[in-house]
């Protein structure tokens, strides 16, 4: 009796070990071709991001719209975090209302452009009055204006094979991390609706603490991924071209 | 007093397991995730010990809480991959003993009041003896008393569920699909809010479950915790 039951016991052990190695493997191999990997996905943290990007992934796969407020409940107070650059070119271009400055659109794209703050102006112009969270726990409600990242992307022709869309700022001496606080997003996020590149807060130019002239703004990412100051757009397949190791928070910030 | 006979009689607790092997894991796996989680969770508190009510919330706006401790930015960036970690093998390890909990009748069984037990003379009788440290007969320290069982059964139903429905309702993406989930606690700030209380009242269920345990054998219960088997000299306690 005994005997039969360890036996039993042994087949169970042994299909369930094997269904569930097989269930994690099928998991691995649907994840990797469905995009549900994020770059930061390795070590024992990558597990915890992996399983959070998988998961938000599905279930944002409908092009989810953050919510949006009435004016009226605008913040009073937008605490900015960092420093604006200190170099020479910066204060010029602060001075002449960036006359000289250029965003530049590279990578995987049928046709790369570069644009002044006047030609990404002249584009449809779109505000949003969403949420903005900190990672550190604070939160302001502001309007965003400016013209939505996908009709950029359209405009110089997104290769298929695209994953992500690097944002580079300008060089930052009076960043403590990094002197180019570079950030990536994934062709869901880039394409969303919500997702602009910023030049007006408020009804107001976007601040120079704000990230002055152009910044990117995700309305379904916590700050730290709406990269300040951009200089540079570029489009890739790259997985480790997406991935900042010098940064120590989670690549992806919907959480 | 005039206590109930303890359901488990003294021999059958020396064979019988007094905690299933799901019970046993499950146990020690949430004890790390919670452990991570109150590590991580103080290390993205303390970035910014202000609590706010509503939507919005920063330096220079009205707090609700002003917790008396110095602002220390950099833990909250690394620890944030940590705190979900955790917060992934909590609700793995929480939902494997639900469900187990569920089909083998634990909680029927182990944790679901008597309706005898449920009155209000007793749930006082037993929080005034505890309150007067009273001394509990060695069989009756083996079985579970009602306030206890109630205790149990709101931090595994109530508290541990709510605390992961405010840590959900702070990611901006999530609520662009449940907004709701959101908006019925007031907003951003307050599910922020409420998520620090309740993490709060689960460390001081914990500090007295800890203290419970150190009270009534330390060595005994975390033994049976970990190998199922009450130890033949309890009663020598």
């Amino acid at each position: 009796m005994s005997k039969l039951l360890t036996r039993r016991k042994l087949i169970v052990a042994s299909v369930a070990t094997v269904a569930s190695a097989s269930g994690v493997g099928a998991a691995i191999h649907f994840a990797g071709r469905y995009g549900l990997i994020p770059p930061d996905h390795t070590g024992i943290l990558g597990v915890g991001k992996t399983l959070t990007y998988a998961s938000h992934r599905l279930l944002t796969s409908g092009q989810s719209l953050a919510r949006e407020f009435k004016r009226s409940e605008v913040s009073k107070v937008h605490p900015v975090n960092g420093v604006p650059p200190d170099n020479e070119t910066y204060r010029a271009w602060l001075a002449n209302g960036f006359d000289g400055w250029r965003l530049t659109v590279d990578g995987l794209v049928a046709r790369p452009m570069s644009f002044s703050l006047d030609e990404l102006k002249g584009l449809p112009m779109e505000s949003h009055i969403t949420l903005h969270a900190c990672e550190e726990g604070w939160s302001y409600i502001a309007e965003w204006i400016g013209v939505r990242l996908s009709h950029v992307l359209d405009l110089v022709g997104t290769r298929p094979e695209a994953r992500y869309v690097v944002f580079t700022p300008f060089e930052n001496s009076n960043n403590r991390v990094s002197r180019v606080l570079w950030s990536s997003i994934d062709m869901a996020e880039a394409l969303h609706p919500q997702t602009q590149l910023a030049y007006g807060m408020n009804d107001e130019e976007l601040p120079a603490g704000h990230g002055a002239p152009i910044r990117l703004r995700l309305a379904r990412q916590l700050g730290y991924k709406n990269t300040k100051y951009l200089s540079r757009i570029t489009l890739t397949d790259d997985m480790a071209k997406a991935n900042d190791p010098a940064r120590r928070g989670p690549w992806y910030g919907g959480i | 007093m005039n206590y109930e006979p303890a359901r488990t009689s003294l021999n059958e607790a020396t064979t019988a397991p007094r905690h299933s092997a799901v019970v046993r894991i499950t146990h020690w796996l949430v004890v790390l995730g919670v452990g991570g989680l109150i590590f991580s969770g103080v290390g993205i508190l303390i970035s910014h010990p202000r609590l706010y009510w509503g939507e919005t919330g920063a330096v220079g706006a009205p707090s609700l809480i002003d917790l008396p401790i110095p602002f220390i930015i950099g833990p909250s960036v690394w620890q944030r991959p940590i705190h979900f970690l955790f917060a992934w093998l909590l609700v793995f390890s929480g939902l494997t003993y639900v469900v187990a909990g569920l089909i083998t009748q634990h909680f029927r069984r182990d944790l679901l009041p008597a309706k005898t037990e449920m009155t209000w003379k007793r749930i006082v009788s037993t929080i005034s003896d505890h309150m007067r440290w009273k001394r509990i007969a060695a069989d009756e320290a083996w079985t579970y008393n009602v306030v206890q069982q109630m205790a149990y059964l709101a931090v595994i139903f109530v508290l541990f569920p709510a605390i992961v429905w405010t840590g959900l309702a702070m990611s901006p993406a999530l609520m662009s699909v449940f907004p709701w989930m959101v908006t019925v606690l007031g907003g951003h700030q307050s599910a922020r809010t409420l998520h620090f209380v309740l993490s709060s009242l689960l460390v001081f269920f914990l500090i007295v479950h800890i203290a419970m345990v150190f009270l009534v054998g330390f060595t005994s219960r975390v033994q049976a915790m970990i190998t199922g088997r009450v130890p033949q000299a309890r009663s020598a306690r």
